[in-house]
C-alpha cells in the first residue's frame, strides 16, 4: 500500500525526524529541561537571596509569637499566642464570611433572579438595574464603599441607632443581643435538633409513600408543629431556660451583646450583593433554558403557577444552574481575601499581610496561603459535582 | 311573494374600541403591574423603593450639589445650606490626580496623546464594518503597545523620562488593563492549544499552570509578584514595581483567558481539522488558519466579558500601593482642605461613574457583537 522509493539507508535517517512519537518526546524533554533549568536557577537565587537578607527558612516561625492584636476572633486569641494560632484564626474568619456570604448571596440572587423573569414590569426593571449597577463596579470599589462611605457615616455609638432598644447601629458595628443558655438548655436544644431529624426522616417517608401510594401527607404543618411546638413545650417545662443578654451603652462602647465589626458588616454586604447578581443572571438562564412547554404542560395538568414553578421548572432549571453557582461560590470565597483592603482579618489580612511583613517569610507564608485557597476551591467544587452529579441522575 | 323590506347592513360595523380598562396606559398597567393583589402590592412597594432610592440620589448629585468652590468651606453645611449636596469641585481640585496620578504636569499631553492614540485604533477595530481589520488589529496589538510605552516612559527619542512610581489614577487603570488582555490572548491561546495537545506532559503542565492560577484569588497572586517573584530573580535584576504587578496580571488572566479560548476550541467541528489534514497542513498551520480564526470569532464575547472583569481587578493593584484609580481616590480622601461631610460619597459617586461607563459599555458591546456574529451564523 505505502510506495517506498526510498533506500533502505535514508529512510531511517528521515524516518527519525519525522516520526511523530519520536518528535514529541523529543519536545517534551527539551521543555521539561528548560523547566528544570529555571527551577534550579530560581531555588539558587531565591538560597542566595535569601541569605542575603538574612531571611529563615522552614515552618518553624508557626510556633513563634505573634504579638499582635486581632479584631475579631471565633477562638481565644491573645497577642502572645503564636503565628499558628493567628493562622487559625484567620482561616476561620474567612469560612465565616464566606459560609455567610454564600447563604445571603444564594437567596438575594434566587429572589432578584426570579424578580428579573417576574409578569410585573416594574419588578423586573429594578431587577435588571440592581443586576447591570452591580455587576458593572468592582468589588473593592463596592467595599470601600460599604465600609467608609455607608457604615462610616453611621453615628458613634452614645447617638447609636436601635431597633426595639436591643439591636444597635453605630460607627463601631452592629450589636445584637446574645443568647444565654442557662441549665436545662441543653434539653431544649436536644428536643429542637431532634425535631429537625425527625422533621427530615418524615419528609423522605412522606415521599416515598406519595410515589407508592399518591397520598399525600402534610408535611408542612406537621413540620412546623415539630420544630416550633415541640422546643416550646420543652422551652416551657424546663422554665424557660434561654434568655437574652441585651447590650448596654456603658461610657463609649457597648457592654454586652454580639458585637458584628463593621470591618466584617461592610465585606459581608459587598460581597453577597455583588455575588447575588452573578448568581440572578446564572437563575434567569437557568430557568429561561427549561422549554415553554415545560410549564405550559404543568398548566394542562391543573398545576398552579407557584406549583409547576417549584415542581416542575425549577427542578429542571437547577441542572443548569449548578456548575456555574458552583464557580461564583469560588468566587466570593476567593473574592473574600479583599478583606486586606478594610483590615477585617481574614486569613489574607493577618497572614499573607501581617504575619508576611513581621517574619518576611514571603515563599512559605504564600505558599500556605495559596495551598488554602486551592484546598477549599477544590473541596466546594467536588462538593458541588457531587450534588451535581446526583440531580443529573434523574436525568435519561 | 312580497318583498319583505327589511334592514340588511350592506358592510359590517364598525367595531367597538376595547374597553378602557383594556387599552393604553391603563390597560398596560392592569395587565403588567396591578393583574391581581400581590403583584398590585410589590408594584406599589418598588414604587416607594424607587422613590426613597432615586430622589436623594437625584437631589444630592444635582439638586442640592455645589458646582463652585475653591476649598472645603464652600462645601460645609454653614455655606451651601442646610442640605448638603455632592461637593464637585472636590473632584474638580483633584480631576488630574484622579486621572494622571503624580505624573508631571507639563508631560500630560504624552497620556492624552497615548489615550487618543489607543481610542484611534480601538474604535474601527470595534466597528464591524470598518474597512482593513487585518492592519487595524496588528497596529492596535503590535505597533501601540511599542509606542504606548515609549511615549509614557520617555528616556528616549528627546523625551523626558518619568518614573512608574509617580504614575496613578485612570491612567493606571487604563495601563494595568490593558497590558493584561494584550498579554494575556498569546498566552492564553498557547495554553489553550497546549491543554488539547497530545503530548501528556504539555498537557499536564498547561492544565496544573492553568488551574493553579484558576484556584487562588488574585490578590495572592500580586503578593506573589511583589514579594515571592524578586527573590526568585539574580539579586542584580531590580523590576520595576509596576512591571511585576503587570507580570502578575498578565500570568493571571491568560489562565482565564484560557479557558475561554478553549471553549472557542472545542465548539470548532473535527472535519475542520481533518480536512486540514488532509489538505496537507502541519499542525501550527491547521491551527493559525483553519481552527484558530474560527474559534477566537466565537469567543468574542467571553473575551470582552474577560475584560470586564479585568479591569475590575485593576482595582486590586491598590492593596500593594499601586495608585489606581481607586487608590488616587483613597488618597484623596485623606487631604484635610476638603474634608467635609459630603466629601466621600461624591468621591465614590464620580469613580462610580467612571467605573460604570467603562463596564457599562463594554457589556453592551459584549451583547452587541453576540447578536451580530450570531446573525451571520444563522
Amino acid at each position: 500500500m505505502t510506495v517506498e522509493p526510498l533506500g533502505r539507508a535514508t529512510r531511517s535517517r528521515y524516518a527519525a525526524v519525522y516520526d511523530p512519537k519520536l518528535r514529541s518526546i523529543f519536545y517534551q524533554s527539551i521543555l521539561l529541561a528548560i523547566l528544570a533549568w529555571l527551577a534550579f536557577e530560581f531555588a539558587l537565587n531565591a538560597k542566595a537571596n535569601l541569605q542575603a537578607q538574612n531571611i529563615a527558612t522552614g515552618f518553624g516561625f508557626f510556633d513563634n509569637t505573634a504579638g499582635f492584636g486581632v479584631n475579631q476572633s471565633l477562638i481565644a486569641y491573645q497577642e502572645s499566642d503564636s503565628y499558628g494560632r493567628v493562622f487559625l484564626v484567620g482561616l476561620l474568619n474567612t469560612l465565616l464570611v464566606s459560609a455567610l456570604g454564600i447563604a445571603l448571596a444564594t437567596v438575594i440572587g434566587f429572589l432578584v433572579g426570579i424578580g428579573r423573569l417576574s409578569g410585573n414590569w416594574l419588578i423586573a426593571r429594578l431587577a435588571g438595574g440592581y443586576v447591570e449597577l452591580i455587576r458593572n463596579l468592582p468589588l473593592l470599589f463596592q467595599i470601600l464603599f460599604w465600609y467608609l462611605a455607608v457604615l462610616g457615616a453611621l453615628p458613634p455609638p452614645r447617638a447609636a441607632m436601635s431597633v426595639f432598644d436591643e439591636i444597635f447601629l453605630s460607627n463601631r458595628g452592629i450589636v445584637v443581643p446574645r443568647p444565654l443558655f442557662a441549665e436545662g438548655a441543653g434539653v431544649v436544644l436536644a428536643v429542637l435538633a431532634a425535631g429537625i431529624a425527625a422533621t427530615i426522616a418524615l419528609c423522605f417517608w412522606a415521599r416515598r409513600r406519595q410515589e407508592k401510594t399518591g397520598r399525600q401527607f402534610p408535611v408542612g404543618r406537621t413540620a412546623a408543629g415539630l420544630i416550633l411546638g415541640l422546643p416550646l413545650i420543652a422551652l416551657a417545662a424546663t422554665g424557660f431556660p434561654i434568655g437574652f443578654e441585651s447590650p448596654q451603652l456603658r461610657g463609649f462602647n457597648f457592654v454586652g451583646g454580639i458585637t458584628m465589626i463593621p470591618e466584617f458588616v461592610a465585606l459581608l454586604i459587598a460581597l453577597s450583593t455583588y455575588t447575588a447578581a452573578f448568581i440572578a443572571e446564572i437563575v434567569r438562564a437557568g430557568i429561561l433554558a427549561v422549554p415553554r412547554g415545560q410549564s405550559e404542560a404543568a398548566y394542562s395538568l391543573g398545576l398552579k403557577p407557584g406549583r409547576s414553578m417549584r415542581l416542575v421548572v425549577i427542578p429542571q432549571a437547577m441542572r443548569v444552574i449548578i456548575p456555574p453557582l458552583t464557580s461564583q461560590f469560588l468566587n466570593l470565597t476567593k473574592n473574600s481575601s479583599l478583606a486586606v483592603g478594610i483590615g477585617y482579618p481574614d486569613l489574607f489580612a493577618v497572614f499573607a499581610g501581617t504575619t508576611l511583613n513581621q517574619t518576611g517569610q514571603a515563599i512559605e507564608i504564600l505558599a500556605i496561603t495559596m495551598a488554602v485557597y486551592l484546598f477549599i476551591s477544590l473541596v466546594t467544587s467536588l462538593l458541588m459535582n457531587w450534588y451535581n452529579a446526583r440531580l443529573q441522575l434523574a436525568e435519561r | 311573494m312580497t318583498q319583505h323590506a327589511a334592514f340588511v347592513r350592506a358592510a359590517m360595523a364598525k367595531p367597538e374600541p376595547p374597553p378602557v380598562a383594556s387599552r393604553g396606559v391603563i390597560g398596560w398597567a392592569r395587565g403588567n403591574l396591578f393583574n391581581n393583589w400581590l403583584n398590585a402590592a410589590l408594584t406599589l412597594l418598588s414604587l416607594f423603593l424607587i422613590w426613597t432610592v432615586v430622589t436623594p440620589l437625584v437631589r444630592f448629585l444635582l439638586v442640592d450639589a455645589v458646582w463652585q468652590g475653591a476649598g472645603r468651606a464652600d462645601c460645609l453645611p454653614e455655606k451651601a445650606g442646610d442640605a448638603i449636596g455632592a461637593c464637585w469641585p472636590f473632584i474638580g481640585a483633584k480631576f488630574a490626580q484622579l486621572i494622571y496620578g503624580f505624573y508631571p504636569w507639563h508631560l500630560h499631553w504624552r497620556v492624552d496623546l497615548t489615550f487618543a492614540l489607543g481610542a484611534m485604533l480601538l474604535v474601527p477595530l470595534m466597528i464591524p464594518r470598518a474597512p482593513f481589520k487585518t492592519l487595524n488589529t496588528i497596529l492596535l496589538f503590535g505597533l501601540f503597545p511599542v509606542l504606548a510605552f515609549f511615549l509614557l516612559v520617555g528616556g528616549n527619542f528627546g523625551l523626558e523620562h518619568v518614573e512608574t512610581r509617580s504614575w496613578g489614577g485612570l491612567l493606571v487603570t487604563l495601563v494595568v488593563a490593558v497590558t493584561g488582555i494584550v498579554a494575556s490572548l498569546p498566552l492564553g491561546i498557547l495554553l489553550a492549544l497546549g491543554r488539547r495537545s497530545h503530548m501528556p506532559v504539555v498537557r499536564a503542565l498547561c492544565v496544573a499552570f492553568i488551574e493553579f492560577w484558576r484556584g487562588v484569588p488574585l490578590i495572592t497572586v500580586l503578593f506573589f509578584a511583589t514579594y515571592m517573584l524578586p527573590l526568585f530573580l539574580p539579586n542584580s535584576w531590580t523590576i520595576d514595581a509596576l512591571l511585576r504587578v503587570l507580570v502578575g496580571v498578565a500570568l493571571f488572566s491568560a489562565a482565564y483567558m484560557a479557558e475561554v479560548v478553549r471553549g472557542g476550541l472545542q465548539a470548532i467541528p473535527r472535519g475542520q481539522f481533518e480536512a486540514a489534514s488532509a489538505l496537507g497542513l502541519g499542525y501550527w498551520k491547521t491551527m493559525g488558519f483553519v481552527v484558530l480564526p474560527q474559534a477566537l470569532r466565537l469567543v468574542i464575547p467571553g473575551i470582552v466579558n474577560n475584560f470586564i472583569g479585568l479591569f475590575k481587578d485593576t482595582t486590586l493593584v491598590l492593596i500593594v500601593s499601586i495608585f489606581d484609580l481607586l487608590g488616587q481616590l483613597r488618597a484623596a480622601f485623606a487631604d484635610p482642605n476638603w474634608a467635609t461631610p459630603s466629601m466621600l460619597f461624591t468621591g465614590f459617586a464620580f469613580a462610580g461613574i467612571v467605573y460604570f461607563l467603562f463596564c457599562f459599555s463594554m457589556s453592551r458591546y459584549s451583547l452587541f457583537i453576540e447578536r451580530h456574529l450570531g446573525g451571520g451564523r444563522r
